[in-house]
């Protein structure tokens, strides 16, 4: 029973939309149960792509020199942790550490998958500073990206992570505020079309004295914008992970915020800027001590989510295994240890029966440095 | 990344504590709005309200002239008792406020009485219904495009809505008509339209609706193009709504349920669910507290059984998935009544079966028979031409 459209009024012509190719990529089904794969209950990623450099501090600080021989040990130390798959989905990785081997001679991907953890990869080329801005940075990494996300994707990675960031006090200004969404919402694109789950990172800095309501209110800003360039570049959001900051107040703010109120807020802002197809929200722990970021974490889980709440830590989970190991050989089960105890602590968090009460003093200590390179 | 030394000196040297908030670039609007709207608290109650679970809308806003064309297809006359006759036969049916938890209406109704005096906003309120009004005056055609149509209404629109706020209304309603292959023109347009009107509606204590209706329309289009569009659209709406500072925990949404094109094969109702979720699921956050899709042009038993088969495909959805149904309510009620006395109690019971058939089907509880079964489309032609028409 055809519509009579009144005199006047042409009738619509559907034509425009017969040509659309409505997404659908070789890849759809897998993006999904990749990231329903990680995004399970009681887990979250360990965050281990720290750059050569970064990594080198890392290493420098309990005494080794930064080679590539230490990087992979201590890499080693932390995939071959027994029962770490039971605690761990998902382990992110720098391009070195994809393509390295064990002192075994295994290779590190197979490690972690004989765990049943997905090996990820950072994909983005790092912050540079941007023309025009109040001294921000814009993210590098789309050129022959989807190349080296094929690459990847062939040596065993399922997903992939770009980190872009975000200063309060700069502004942020609007040129980054852009430029951070539009870059993730590209990367996303070219990920989900090469085979490789997107963590998408635009991560507000803990830098400044901002109180807990202007970093609400730059999240939403900068969620809006990243969900709108995401849409606008046909980003499949079934097949992604966030890995937001969680609202907080600066790491100089007057004011500290309780767990509840962390929760609160963070969870205010994800139900207003999320849409529920989003499968998981992998949290950064961004200079937050070992215990904060668990502590907030079991905050936000106290009730169910419309997404699966988790963590992606990187100092939060390594902080302490550093410690322990002290590039010892002797300390190395111990330093294992730790790491399974740490993720122990923070699967819990996820399921919302996170208990502090047997928690070491090193635990508290706040892994925040200012202007933080990563 | 650091802030050097000397830029950060020479900011807060020429920029006081208080005051470096004038650094930032970045638009406060959601927030302040949040904090500073008096309003807020209450639109959220009201938001929450209207949406608990097993209730929906009635929509009976249609204008003078549309509600005219609905009374001649029974012999009724156009005049202003008559459409008020009719209208208090819909808010004094029996029990209707445990299905229905807002009504909108139009402009004219909302200051109208019973013959008893009584005035509708009242009659409402006893029933635990809330009073909504229409605040667009209407369509017009976007010149330079191929028929596409923007919704006016922004002219004085605060006004408007603080002196319906006075009169007992607490919900706005606006509709936006776009289609499957709507023009990006077309599409900012009304996007645009729905963002400020939303604000304008938040800042004077009314929670709008915002009601991004991709049309049924003529065509073979499938069900997948119209699911695609449908989730373009939203995600204009949504953007726009977040540009604007539109506070989503007191927003409700009106949108289509995704459907294929008139004359394509209909789509089952789990069909109609899978598409319409996975487009809920795609575009809005969970903020919103309720999702009350339109009837547009399905019938009576088609709009309950979509409607059951939503939850049955969304079972732990964070938004009410309920109705907001003119059409799908009233075009039965209106034949049995047939501007007769006599007819009034049956035409309101009815009604009320309508109701409870789509609370039913809102709790993913409804096992029928409909109260009105095997029904026809009940479809109306787009109209333009400004206010009160």
């Amino acid at each position: 029973m055809a519509l009579t459209m009144k005199s006047g009024l042409k009738a619509a012509a559907p034509a425009r939309g017969r040509s659309v190719s409505v997404r659908a990529s070789a890849y759809d089904s897998e993006l999904i149960a990749t990231a329903n794969k990680i995004a399970t209950a009681g887990r979250g990623i360990l965050a281990m792509d720290e750059s050569n450099a970064t990594c080198g501090k890392r290493l420098q600080s309990i005494g080794l020199e930064n080679t590539e021989d230490s990087r992979r040990t201590y890499r080693e130390l932390l995939v071959t942790t027994p029962g770490l798959g039971k605690y761990i989905s998902g382990a992110i990785m720098f391009e070195e550490t994809l393509f390295q081997k064990t002192s075994t001679g295994k290779r590190m991907t197979e490690c972690l998958t004989e765990q049943g953890i997905v090996p990820g990869i950072k994909v983005d080329k790092g912050l540079v500073p941007l023309a025009n801005s109040n001294g921000e940075s814009w993210c590098m990494g789309l050129d022959g990206l989807d190349t080296r996300c094929g690459d990847y994707y062939k040596a065993g990675a399922r997903f992939a992570k770009w980190r872009s960031v975000v200063s309060i006090p700069a502004g942020p200004s609007q040129i980054a505020l852009r430029d951070c969404a539009y870059g993730l919402a590209r990367y996303a694109a070219i990920a989900q079309n090469a085979g490789l789950v997107p963590i998408v990172e635009p991560e507000v800095l803990l830098d400044g004295e901002q109180d807990i309501d202007q970093c609400l209110e730059v999240q939403e800003a900068i969620w809006a914008e990243t969900f709108k360039y995401m849409a606008d570049n046909k980003v499949m959001f079934e097949g992604i992970l966030l890995k937001p900051a969680m609202v907080t107040p600066g790491a100089d703010a007057k004011v500290k915020s309780s767990p509840e109120t962390v929760a609160a807020y963070t969870l205010k802002m994800l139900r207003r800027r999320v849409p529920p197809a989003v499968p998981g929200i992998m949290f950064l722990s961004g200079g937050q001590s070992e215990l904060e970021a668990t502590l907030n974490l079991n905050a936000m889980n106290q009730s169910p989510n419309p997404w699966h709440v988790s963590f992606s830590y990187a100092r939060a989970l390594q902080n302490s295994v550093l410690k322990t190991w002290q590039g010892k050989p002797e300390n190395y089960k111990a330093a294992q240890e730790s790491l399974l105890q740490r993720a122990k602590a923070n699967s819990d968090a996820q399921l919302g029966k996170y208990d502090a009460s047997g928690e070491s003093a090193a635990a508290g200590e706040r892994t925040y440095e200012k202007g933080y390179k990563y | 990344m650091a802030l050097s030394a000397k830029s950060a000196a020479a900011r807060s040297a020429a920029a006081p504590r208080g005051a470096a908030s004038r650094a930032r670039t970045v638009r406060v609007a959601a927030l302040s709005t949040e904090k500073s709207n008096p309003y807020m608290e209450e639109l959220r109650a009201t938001a929450n309200y209207i949406a608990t679970r097993g209730k929906g809308i009635l929509a009976s806003d249609e204008s003078n002239a549309t509600t005219g064309k609905r009374l001649a297809t029974v012999g009724v006359d156009n005049t202003e008792d008559n459409r008020r006759a009719w209208r208090e036969l819909l808010y004094t049916a029996p029990g209707l406020g445990q299905y229905i938890s807002g009504a909108i209406m139009f402009d004219e109704t909302l200051f109208q009485s019973t013959a008893g005096g009584v005035q509708f906003v009242d009659v409402l309120k006893k029933q635990g219904i809330l009073p909504g009004i229409k605040v667009d005056t209407g369509l017009e055609v976007i010149p330079g495009t191929d028929g596409e149509t923007s919704t006016q209404g922004l002219d004085g629109l605060g006004e408007r809505c603080a002196r319906y706020y006075k009169q007992g209304a607490r919900f706005a309603k606006w509709r936006a008509v776009l289609k499957v292959g709507s023009s990006t023109t077309a599409i900012l347009e009304n996007a645009h339209g729905l963002a400020r009107y939303a604000q304008i509606a938040q800042a004077n204590g009314l929670v709008p609706i915002v009601e991004p209706e991709v049309t049924l329309g003529p065509g073979t289009y499938t069900i997948e193009e119209n699911a695609y569009w449908s989730e373009k659209i939203n995600s204009h709406v949504m953007r726009l709504l977040n540009e604007y500072g539109v506070v989503l925990d007191a927003i409700l949404l009106k949108p289509n349920m995704c459907l294929p094109g008139l004359d394509a094969p209909t789509a089952s109702p789990a069909d109609v669910a899978k598409y319409t979720v996975r487009t809920m699921l795609r575009s809005i956050p969970p903020a919103v507290p309720g999702i009350h899709f339109l009837s547009g042009g399905m019938s009576e038993e088609e709009s309950t059984l979509n409607l059951q088969a939503l939850q049955e495909a969304c079972p732990n959805s964070p938004w009410s998935l309920t109705f907001s149904y003119g059409r799908a309510l009233q075009s039965s009620t209106l034949k049995t009544w047939a501007g007769k006395k006599e007819n009034a109690d049956k035409a309101q019971d009815i009604l009320v079966q309508l109701a409870r058939a789509n609370s039913q089907a809102q709790l993913g509880k409804y096992k029928g028979p409909h109260p009105v079964p095997g029904g026809g489309r009940i479809l109306q032609a787009l109209r333009t031409g400004g206010p009160g028409k």
